[in-house]
């Protein structure tokens, strides 16, 4: 399993790995929002949150068809299907190293893109905490929606249909923390729920997306 | 150590292809699938190798037993040869794989991200991962494409060395590799009769 | 007394429903008749909502079916999932297209609704938003069943995908109710005493509810017939092309 973690991780910062990627689009919407609403920094500031964590969970959903569907071409996962690891373990490992590449840089710059869109000082370490816990569920989420796809020519406009609807309660919990902590009020309840989603789905969701891989693989 | 596969029926697309198939490979064995395209050779090897629900029939192998490869070599591009095959050793506990680059020729190639590699280098490659599986029964799927003569002869060898050692090989090939020892099994006489009660869509008829 | 289990085979089903779904239908298009006309024509106006508070003879049947469809989907689901009866899963495919257009329904009647009440045609009100969430799932499950050729895994993907949902789908409705408390009023009928409903409104109401359900039925009935007549034509074609 851990074999399988640090070749995610390897073949993510190869060239062509797409790491960074997701990066880079988190930065270049935190740029255009403000162009797009205006420099008021009280407006930037009072949707800054919900910017940060919509920006967070479409990152995310970019590098999410390729988490399976190139394994899938080369043959790699009929070959993970027959090997001694159970497949919900090459599930949760896939994620885990998707979060790794993409949450969790994105909770680390997300402190940089709320100076951008001036975030009240207060809610920096909310927003960087709520994003640690939150993305392991987008990636949790993804994956499921990644393995439900993973045999479709054309799978990844479809795979956004099916998985942002799921990202709903996430981003809620998310954001309410932030917007909370930037007015000042106490994020722990909506950071519990966040948590709870994420725990949840971690527990749960590569169960449901095994199943989905062994009906394609079939 | 054993396969016996017992009145096996199985199907592609919901269409059954084989049926009434009985075969066995004991350890030691080598037995060469034959048959036209399409007459579900893949199917049954997927079968098999437990990737596809059988029909109905017995395997008594269970899948952890066997190894399988097919026409893809599940090999990462960007990852060199050693990296490709230490990742699929260490996924089935295994460390050493010195013996088997030395086996398939690819010592020298060894620090080669994958992506340079030529095809019959790439299959090459695909190969030398069944030896680092440590499974006894090696189900393969037309093994040799894009193979020259000097490596088939090559994976001959290896097969040999593999069944000398107590290990079993089920292959679909359409080339004769050179095993004097190796059973053939054609799969003419068990195409699937129909109309079956065996696809799922009957039910609707 | 037969078993349940007995319309899995298509053959029977097809039986069962070719005389089941002309009777639900013209139950239905009798019941919604009376109902609506009676509502519509018989009912006095409400002192405070005028004659605008009517359209709940469409929106609160609408609204009810469009979460009984998707719980209909994930019994048949299961079922599918369990049992492997092919009349269920496809019973579950054309249940989506009809809980969707369910969804939309009340989604259009409440901001038919709201304009007047609330002075806005949509508010990010929770129950607005659930419904609104609800219906992106049925889109979603709608595309995967379209997206998928070979029709066993289609079922079974769908129905993986349907049981999830669920859970989202629910978890959504208390993301929204955490995210906002509301325009939107409690519930119209209630069970408890002190009922704030006059019978004027209530008989109508449930002519209409029991005409929705019924519709519902006739619908879901034909559009299972649809999908095995076109899974009987897949299976001939099969069959055909495995003699040739």
């Amino acid at each position: 399993m851990i074999a399988l973690l640090i070749r995610d991780l390897r073949l993510a910062f190869r060239a062509g790995g797409g790491f960074g990627l997701g990066l880079g689009f988190f930065l270049i919407l935190a740029v255009l929002v403000p162009l797009g609403v205006g420099p008021d920094p009280v407006t930037l500031g009072i949707i800054a949150p919900g910017i940060l964590w919509v920006g967070a969970l479409l990152a995310c959903l970019l590098s999410l068809d390729r988490l399976f569907a190139l394994d899938h071409e080369d043959g790699s996962l009929d070959l993970l299907a027959t090997s001694p690891i159970p497949l919900e373990g090459v599930v949760a490992v896939k994620a885990l190293a998707h979060w790794g590449t993409t949450g969790l840089p994105l909770a680390l710059a997300a402190p940089v893109l709320g100076i951008l869109l001036n975030l009240p000082g207060a809610a920096y370490a909310t927003l960087m905490l709520s994003l640690i816990l939150g993305t392991p569920a987008l990636s949790m989420i993804g994956a499921f929606g990644a393995a439900l796809t993973v045999g479709l020519k054309r799978g990844g406009l479809l795979l956004s249909l099916l998985v942002l609807p799921m990202y709903m309660p996430t981003l809620v919990f998310g954001a309410q923390a932030v917007t909370r902590a930037a007015q000042g009020l106490d994020p722990t309840t909506p950071l519990v729920l966040l948590a709870g989603i994420t725990a949840g789905s971690t527990a749960l969701l590569p169960f449901a997306a095994a199943f989905a891989l062994r009906i394609n693989l079939r | 150590m054993e396969l016996r596969v017992t009145d096996l029926a199985c199907a592609r697309g919901g269409l059954p292809l084989i049926e009434g198939l009985s075969f066995t490979v004991a350890g030691g064995e080598a037995l060469v699938l034959r048959g036209p395209n399409g007459s579900g050779k893949t199917t049954l090897l997927r079968t098999l190798a437990g990737l596809q629900p059988a029909l109905s029939g017995e395997i008594s192998c269970p899948p952890e037993q066997m190894t399988y490869a097919a026409h893809a070599d599940g090999l990462k591009a960007t990852l060199s040869v050693a990296e490709n095959l230490s990742f699929w050793a260490a996924i089935h506990g295994q460390r050493d794989i010195a013996p088997a680059l030395d086996a398939m020729n690819l010592a020298d190639l060894a620090e080669r991200p994958a992506q340079s590699l030529s095809a019959g280098q790439k299959r090459r490659l695909g190969l030398a991962r069944l030896l680092v599986t440590g499974r006894w029964l090696w189900v393969l799927d037309e093994p040799t494409v894009s193979l020259d003569a000097d490596s088939v002869a090559l994976f001959a060898a290896v097969v040999r060395g593999h069944l000398a050692q107590g290990g079993a090989a089920l292959m679909a090939t359409h080339i004769d590799l050179g095993l004097a020892e190796a059973r053939v099994l054609e799969l003419a006489p068990y195409k699937a009769g129909l109309p079956a009660d065996l696809g799922f869509d009957e039910a609707f008829l | 007394m037969a078993s349940l289990w007995e319309y899995a085979n298509p053959v029977k089903f097809m039986r069962l429903s070719n005389w089941l779904m002309p009777v639900s239908a013209v139950l239905a298009a009798a019941l919604i008749a009376v109902g609506l006309y009676w509502g519509f024509f018989l009912t006095p106006d409400d002192y405070r909502q005028g004659a605008t508070i009517k359209i709940i003879f469409l929106h609160v049947p609408a609204a009810l079916m469009a979460i009984n469809a998707w719980a209909m989907m994930l019994v048949t689901s299961l079922i599918w999932l369990i049992r492997r009866h092919h009349v269920s899963a496809l019973a579950a495919k054309a249940a989506g297209p009809i809980g969707a257009t369910m969804t939309l329904i009340a989604l259009i009647t409440g901001a038919i609704w709201g304009q007047p009440m609330w002075g806005t045609w949509w508010a990010w009100d929770p129950r607005l938003t659930s419904f609104l969430i609800l219906f992106l799932f049925y889109v979603g499950y709608i595309a995967l069943w379209s997206a998928i050729e070979d029709p066993d895994t289609a079922a079974d993907l769908t129905a993986v995908l349907c049981l999830v949902g669920s859970v989202f789908a629910v978890l959504s409705r208390y993301a929204a109710l955490f995210w906002n408390q509301g325009l939107h009023q409690g519930a119209s009928l209630s069970v408890a005493p002190g009922t704030r409903m006059d019978w004027s409104y209530k008989g109508p109401l449930y002519l209409c509810m029991i005409g929705f359900v019924l519709l519902f039925v006739a619908l879901v009935l034909a559009g299972t017939r649809t999908e095995i007549r076109a899974r009987r034509s897949r299976a001939l074609m099969t069959r055909e092309r495995a003699r040739a």
